[in-house]
């Protein structure tokens, strides 16, 4: 886990990848593709890159016209305004009409810093679940996000992909298998699973490794694909961990931890616990400052760990 | 189509919406019988469409941005033949029906599902882009309300319209003046309507928009535009052709009952008859 990358920097970087591939990718931005790192897309295929200005609804509107017309459309903002303004647009013009359309959201959580709560998004995974028939995807590091990025590329009709602003630890390798709607085991264990997504399986995984030199063996699985879940890796650690901690940088309503939770009340009810944003809102600072005040590090969930046991 | 024959059609579209309204209970005929005849001159006169073939290539499409006066459109498609007139009429908001509520992909021939307004616009800006792109022929109609321009939706589309020199796409405004809760005036004013587009950067084109020859007039001069989307803003009477719905807010979400439906039925018949 040497280099730390930002999952928006290898966005950027699938998006021109997948530019070369296909004529008919076309990516849109809202006045922040140098945020968002669709600006390296627009330099190379400006023809086929639209700044919509400051205007989400409209953005997500039009990317509804471009697909029905075809077009595979990437349309990037920060998550505030893409899930949270745009959230009827992407309702009615996106999800009911199934539009090609790929909300490829950046800066979400509270690792947004230093611009603080209004900037600070919690509630995006949750809006996003609760649209039909669109696929949420919150990838964990560079190497997941262009993997993934890639697949939901390729799969026909709407998606949410949530990005993040900061740097983050690289761990999975290019050889590793990624595929969309399947969680990955990440690390063995049989006391209890961390079932987490996005940033947060790094930090599940350190909390894994702190909590083994106490002799604890802790189960870690990347739920990269919010919806659809897996309900069966996730049941398959109910019922051989008995415990469950979900660990999101997120609102824990709404999000990772309800959605692992509607699987394991159904299946294989078992004891758990959720990290994540609690019904709050955030505030300005570092990154890592605000991770550790707002209670979503990997000694949270390390703790959560052993309060189960 | 001459103009005479056109005039008639407008005439069997509003037959047809008041008889799909009357057997659905429901929905919104002012601002249906409002939009008539633009939809009839466009689906009869204006667009390169196929309704034998509604995915043709290289077609144009209408997009109803103010969806609840979906029923003018539906009834203008299934005379035009895009699918069995009397299942509409029948069958519109009733439940496992493809006539849904407000305009539904689900009928062969609808371009954009809409309802929710100002989304259609931006939708269609959407398409006009992708044609632009694609070196498509195809051009894009979109028909607004009036009070659908209290979005604010609306003017962003219209600001990014006017940036990308749309000039594929031209935008119907349906003026009668009156929304559900009563005068535009007394709700939001949306005057003066073409010179805040005009603002925005596009093409105006004023008109009577139950004069058949304006109307007409009014697409080929849009045609006729190069660099810039127009907007045609069309004068209306909300209800026109029912007398005891003309310029009647509360027509606009109520279906006639079966006394008015045969008043209005008669109306529009004789109507129809006077042009011979």
């Amino acid at each position: 886990m040497a280099d730390k990358i930002a999952t928006r920097q290898a966005y950027g970087e699938a998006l021109v990848e997948l530019g070369k591939e296909y004529n008919n990718l076309v990516v849109m931005d809202a006045d922040l593709s140098g945020s968002t790192k669709t600006g390296m897309f627009a330099k190379e295929y400006p023809e086929r890159f639209f700044n919509m200005g400051i205007a989400e609804q409209n953005m997500y509107g039009a990317a509804a016209g471009l697909a029905l017309s075809g077009k595979i459309v990437c349309a990037s903002t920060f998550a505030m305004f893409a899930a949270g303004r745009a959230f009827e647009v992407i309702r009615n013009s996106i999800g009911y009409t199934g539009a090609n359309v790929k909300i490829c959201a950046s800066h979400a959580g509270i690792t947004v810093g230093e611009d603080g709560a209004s900037h600070q998004t919690f509630e995006d995974i949750a809006l996003m679940r609760t649209v039909p028939g669109l696929t949420v995807v919150n990838p964990s590091d560079a190497v997941a996000t262009k993997k993934l990025l890639r697949q939901i590329v390729e799969m026909p009709g709407p998606c949410y992909f949530r990005v993040g602003r900061a740097a983050v630890p690289v761990f999975y390798s290019e050889d590793d298998e990624i595929v969309l709607g399947k969680g990955n085991l990440i690390r063995g264990g049989k006391d209890a699973a961390i079932v987490a997504t996005g940033i947060m399986v790094s930090k599940a995984y350190d909390a894994a490794e702190k909590l083994a030199e106490e002799g604890i063996d802790a189960r870690v699985i990347d739920i990269h694909t919010v919806k659809p879940i897996d309900e069966e890796i996730i049941i398959k650690a109910a019922a051989e961990t008995g415990r469950i901690v979900t660990a999101e940088e997120h609102s824990v309503i709404g999000g990772l931890g309800d959605a692992v939770a509607q699987v394991v009340v159904k299946e294989h009810p078992c004891k758990m616990a959720m990290i994540g944003q609690l019904d709050t809102y955030g505030e300005s600072g570092k990154p890592d400052q605000l991770l550790a005040k707002y209670h979503m590090t990997a000694d949270d969930i390390a703790d959560a760990v052993r309060k189960m046991l | 189509m001459d103009i005479r024959e056109l005039e008639k059609t407008a005439l069997d579209v509003r037959i047809g919406v008041i008889k799909a309204l009357s057997n659905a209970g429901s929905g919104h005929p002012g601002g249906s019988l409002s939009i008539a005849d633009v939809v009839t001159a466009l689906y009869f006169n204006e667009m390169n469409i196929d309704p034998g073939n509604p995915g043709m290539k290289g077609r144009d499409k209408c997009v109803f941005s103010k969806g609840h006066a979906g029923p003018a459109q539906l009834s203008a498609m299934g005379i035009a033949g895009y699918f069995d007139m009397d299942d509409f009429t029948a069958n519109l908001r009733k439940m496992g029906s493809i006539f849904q509520g407000h305009p539904n992909m689900k009928i062969p021939g609808v371009e954009m599902s809409t309802g929710s307004l100002g989304q259609g616009f931006s939708a269609a800006a959407g398409m006009a882009m992708a044609n632009k792109l694609d070196a498509d022929p195809g051009r894009i109609y979109v028909v607004l309300g009036d009070g659908e321009l209290q979005e604010g939706l609306v003017w962003e589309a219209a600001m990014s319209s006017s940036h990308y020199g749309l000039d594929n796409l031209v935008a119907i405004v349906d003026h009668n003046g009156l929304q559900i809760d009563g005068r535009n005036d007394d709700v939001m004013t949306v005057n003066p309507i073409g010179a805040k587009f005009k603002g925005f950067g596009w093409n105006v084109i004023e008109i009577d928009g139950h004069d058949m020859r304006q109307i007409l007039d009014a697409f080929a001069k849009a045609r006729g535009c190069k660099g810039k989307p127009t907007v045609i803003v069309a004068e209306t009477v909300k209800g026109k052709g029912v007398s005891f719905m003309e310029n009647q807010a509360g027509w606009h979400g109520k279906a006639p009952n079966e006394e008015q439906t045969d008043q209005a039925l008669k109306e529009l018949e004789a109507a129809k008859a006077a042009i011979g």
